[in-house]
């Protein structure tokens, strides 16, 4: 069987200090997976080695047998919504047509077709009344929904998507987790990056517990423990539990 | 010298079309410049300009612009080279980088400029015009090359229109969209090198940088629109140069640079305080009328809390509202007014003295919430 | 005193009274204020000319520092409005300031005793013709004497809040927790910056007062990370840069500012390849034996994840295991035959396999890392 993700052997170093240390990490197709850990774990360098925005040191990661470029399509990314700045001249619409541009390919223009995938997308994640409205006037939840849509509009088959849960109302995260079941039970492969402990086993079925190595990957009822968050965050698991 | 003059006057009409050409590219290329908080990099480049020029000089012997210029766009990508090499390697920061390139490229600029004035017979007038600029030494084959070079900038622009606005608003989501973050940025640093390069004539290394700069932070006041603001940046600019050479021209040794560089500054200056939706009075006005519809929103908050609690659409009297929560004190009238108010917007139905929430209430209430939890 | 020895006595006052404060600026990373600071008080000098008609009235020093000043007031509060960035806010005062002051100099040429290219250059060769007479007693040239108070004045401000200066520089919260007001110690540091960007203004020029803010002590700063020990190297930086861009211009009778300029330029490049331990060279030559160290224990650990698992053969042959570790046959060889010499892995049945002592060396290797959060 080929997993949808197989990262082999991955070290990431900056400067001096490695980041990530030989992770060797198989993700099956079909998985709802968090990738857990205390801060400065490496898990934003994971993925993002994973989708060659790093160059590892050593290692390298394929999605089902094949290297990232062959399956560049079938990959959606959701970055972390502090990434960009939010006062860039464009409105809703536009930022999720982005999402089509991979498709689309070098020179040519979105044009009809591609705005009904995004009108279609934002429908999914209740933001088509906000279509038309500049980036700068919504809130941190509803941008984080409209990254959401972008990568929707991707119609990849795995999804990266960094710490989409950040600082979001309730409404959101309902929507982000709805949105989030919705994609398993259409078979796709979803990878987040998690910080609530609290919710990893509610929402998720399959987690990874980083720490710079691989403290334990597997089914959440398997690896979510005491035992495995101890190795990974230490002394923190105390107050946690307490 | 009056408007009229630009038509019959061919050396002005030649001047005029030159500057207007360098403030509409430099417009285009300041936008994503400014966007991606740049702007410095082209108070480096056009500083670091100058040395270029005079190698140029002192190599062809000619003051041929295509030669001048070639020499400026060398040794400005050249300091951007270093720039970058610096920080990459090095724990030096960014600005401080930025800074000691500029002045060092630019303290040899002026080493070679004073070792040419030294050479007998060199006729090197006219090069000190590179400083502030000197407008009224463009000669028509100069505006042909900036038209040429301009077009070929407005092409690759057009072009690559999604792939640098992709770029600028989100460079790890381009990269993962197949778009190479380095190649796109290189093709990028290279258009803002030659749209600096091509005004130097007209403006000067000193103040280039800021024809970069001012045209698309007034654009970027006047619209949420990457394609306006591209456009409404090259009108600022090229309209800023025409003035601003039509002034300087009729006063004697009046370099251009400064003049230009005054009025695409009012032109900033008015759009920061008067640009309708972001300027500054905008903004002051805007605070005005969302502390009136606080008020109002607080009540129909109160409508919305009644509503959850009660688990359905239900009505409530005035009474109801004024000691609901307790979380604000308005007199019974004032609450009867903002609801009146509210239910001209749709936010709210009165039916046989009781008050209902709308869908459109429950939106907007819900929207409003969401952006307090900012 | 001979004319040369006292160009080059003004310049080194120049640049230590520079590098004194730019070790600060480049620490709050205000490099570029510097930049901006350096051109806006154009116009204060010339405003505050036509009001004394005196290049060196002590009232045009002060009034032209105060441009200065004005210029951080007025970029902050285009800043604060978020319409426009930090970077942004600095590239449009100051080209408007220096512009107005340009401006006036071109109409008004006959009034002011400045021309343009004196504002860019300077005219440090004609400085010691201004002489400072105390009683009919020629005492040496003037802008020696204003150079030197105002360097002295940032030696006892910088020794005198030494303490206040470096807590907010690298840690305003904690200032602030002590009571120190960061915005006090920002705008006193900036004033200075102005008073003494005037004072160098006559001898060095616009541009060139920034190679001397900020060169010297970001060349300093590649070589030390004690805040004392930069602010001194700095001044020792400056003050080479000095002698050695006044011969060599008086040699190729070229502008001396800019040589000097070119100079800092000179060594900092220098610095930044050669120094010990932080120079480019070293840096090169440490990423390449890391990289190497970094093969041979992700090379151990890979044998300790792979050892008795099924695909292990695979995995671990002298013929595979190249692949599995994404690097070319040669590069693993050599790896393979550096970690065999040092008697931490060796080959069984063509399989790799590793050592006792190869095991601790990754575990405790790999546990450092982990631990090293």
């Amino acid at each position: 069987m080929k997993y949808a993700v197989e990262a082999n052997d991955l070290t990431v170093a900056y400067h001096k200090k490695p980041v990530l240390w030989d992770i060797d990490l198989e993700i099956p197709s079909g998985v709802l997976m968090a990738i857990v850990g205390p801060n400065g774990a490496g898990k934003s360098t994971l993925i993002k080695t994973m989708l060659n925005m790093i160059k590892p040191v050593t290692g390298e990661t394929r999605f089902w047998g094949e290297a990232y470029e062959k399956q560049r399509k079938n990959i959606g990314y959701v970055p972390q919504r502090g990434s960009v700045d939010w006062d860039f001249p464009t409105n809703v619409l536009d930022v999720v047509t982005m999402g089509t541009y991979g498709e689309l390919g070098w020179f040519k223009r979105a044009g009809k077709k591609e705005k009904e995938k995004a009108i279609k997308a934002l429908e999914k994640v209740d933001m088509l009344p906000f279509a038309d409205r500049q980036i700068s006037q919504l809130s941190g939840g509803q941008q984080q929904r409209v990254f959401l849509a972008r990568a929707l509009v991707q119609n990849a088959d795995i999804y990266f998507m960094d710490e989409p849960f950040q600082g979001v109302d309730a409404k959101t995260e309902k929507a982000i987790i709805n949105l989030l079941r919705e994609l398993r039970s259409m078979r796709k492969t979803v990878v987040v990056v998690h910080h609530d402990l609290q919710t990893v086993e509610e929402y998720f079925d399959w987690v990874t517990l980083l720490n710079k190595v691989i403290i334990a990957s597997g089914p959440a009822e398997k690896v979510f423990n005491e035992e495995n968050l101890m190795k990974a965050y230490k002394s923190k698991v105390d107050k946690l539990f307490s | 010298m009056s408007l009229i003059n630009i038509f019959s006057d061919y050396t002005l009409r030649t001047v005029a079309l030159g500057s207007a050409l360098l403030g509409a590219i430099s417009g285009v290329i300041g936008t994503y410049t400014v966007l991606r908080k740049q702007s410095l990099v082209g108070d480096a480049v056009s500083h670091a300009a100058l040395p270029g020029i005079g190698i140029a000089f002192l190599l062809t012997g000619s003051k041929n612009i295509e030669w001048l210029l070639l020499g400026a766009f060398i040794s400005g990508w050249l300091s951007l080279y270093i720039v970058n090499s610096i920080i990459k390697n090095s724990k030096v920061k960014y600005d401080s980088a930025l800074g000691m390139i500029l002045s060092v490229f630019f303290g040899l600029g002026l080493v070679i400029l004073t070792y040419i004035q030294k050479i007998p017979d060199s006729n090197q007038a006219g090069l000190e015009g590179f400083l502030f600029g000197q407008a009224s030494t463009l000669l028509k084959r100069d505006v042909i090359v900036m038209s040429i070079v301009g077009g070929a900038i407005i092409i690759i622009i057009a072009l690559l229109w999604k792939e640098f606005k992709l770029l600028s608003f989100d460079p790890e989501f381009c990269q993962v969209s197949g778009f190479p973050k380095e190649k796109l940025d290189l093709i990028l640093t290279t258009l803002i090198v030659i749209a600096i390069v091509t005004g130097l004539q007209t403006v000067g290394v000193v103040l280039m940088s800021d024809m970069i700069i001012a045209p698309a932070v007034s654009a970027r006041q006047w619209t949420d629109k990457l394609s306006v603001m591209v456009i409404l940046s090259s009108i600022f600019g090229g309209l800023s140069g025409v003035i601003g050479t039509i002034i300087s021209s009729s006063t004697r040794n009046l370099p251009t640079g400064p003049v230009i560089v005054v009025i695409i500054s009012a032109i900033s200056i008015i759009s920061l305080f008067i640009a309708p939706g972001r300027g500054i009075i905008w903004r002051r006005m805007r605070d005005k009328k969302n502390k009136k519809r606080l008020n109002r929103n607080i009540i129909l908050n109160s409508i919305y809390n009644l509503n959850i609690e009660g688990n359905r659409i239900q009505g409530y009297s005035l009474e109801d509202l004024s000691i609901s929560k307790g979380d604000f004190n308005f007199p019974i009238n004032t609450i009867e007014k903002e609801l009146e108010k509210l239910e001209t917007l749709d936010l709210v139905k009165g039916k046989d003295e009781k008050w209902y929430i709308t869908e459109k209430g429950i939106n907007e209430i819900e929207d409003f919430r969401g952006r307090l939890e900012e | 005193m001979n004319v040369q020895i006292e160009i080059q006595l003004i310049a080194i006052v120049v640049a230590l009274a520079c590098s004194t404060l730019g070790v600060f600026l480049i620490l709050r990373k205000m490099a570029m204020m510097a930049d901006a600071i350096g051109h806006t008080i154009l116009f204060g000098i010339v405003v505050a000319f036509f009001i004394t008609h005196d290049l060196n009235s002590p009232l045009l020093i002060i009034g032209a520092a105060l441009t200065g000043t004005l210029t951080v007031f007025l970029v902050e509060s285009i800043n604060k409005t978020k319409l426009v960035s930090e970077d942004s806010s600095i590239g449009l005062i100051f080209p408007l300031l220096f512009s107005i002051g340009v401006i006036l100099i071109s109409l008004y040429a006959g009034d002011v005793h400045l021309d343009t290219d004196a504002v860019l250059l300077g005219e440090i060769a004609f400085a010691p013709f201004n002489r400072f007479v105390v009683n009919g007693v020629d005492i040496g040239p003037s802008s020696l004497y204003i150079m030197g108070a105002i360097l002295i004045m940032n030696i006892v401000y910088v020794s005198v809040f030494y303490k206040e200066l470096k807590i907010s520089t690298f840690d305003p919260n904690l200032a602030m927790a002590l009571g120190i007001s960061p915005g006090i110690m920002h705008y006193s540091l900036m004033t200075l910056v102005s008073l003494t960007a005037v004072g160098a203004f006559d001898a060095v020029g616009a541009i060139l007062v920034v190679a001397f803010m900020v060169g010297p002590p970001t060349a300093a700063y590649l070589l030390t990370d004690d805040l004392k020990d930069m602010i001194f190297l700095s001044g020792i930086i400056g003050t080479i840069s000095v002698v050695l861009g006044y011969w060599t211009a008086r040699i190729f009778d070229v502008a001396i500012a800019g040589m000097m300029a070119v100079m800092v330029g000179a060594i900092f490049l220098l610095i930044f390849l050669f120094a010990p331990d932080r120079g480019l060279l070293s840096i090169m030559r440490r990423k390449k034996r890391q990289k190497y160290d970094f093969a041979q224990i992700s090379f151990l650990m890979h044998v300790i994840n792979h050892e008795g698992a099924k695909d292990e053969r695979e995995e671990l042959g002298i013929n595979t295991i190249h692949e599995h570790l994404g690097w070319n046959k040669e590069f693993v060889k050599d790896i393979f035959n550096n970690l065999y010499k040092s008697n931490l892995v060796y080959i069984e049945d063509d399989i790799i396999r590793i050592t006792d002592k190869g095991r601790d060396l990754a575990i405790s290797n790999a546990e450092e890392i982990v631990n090293g959060i």
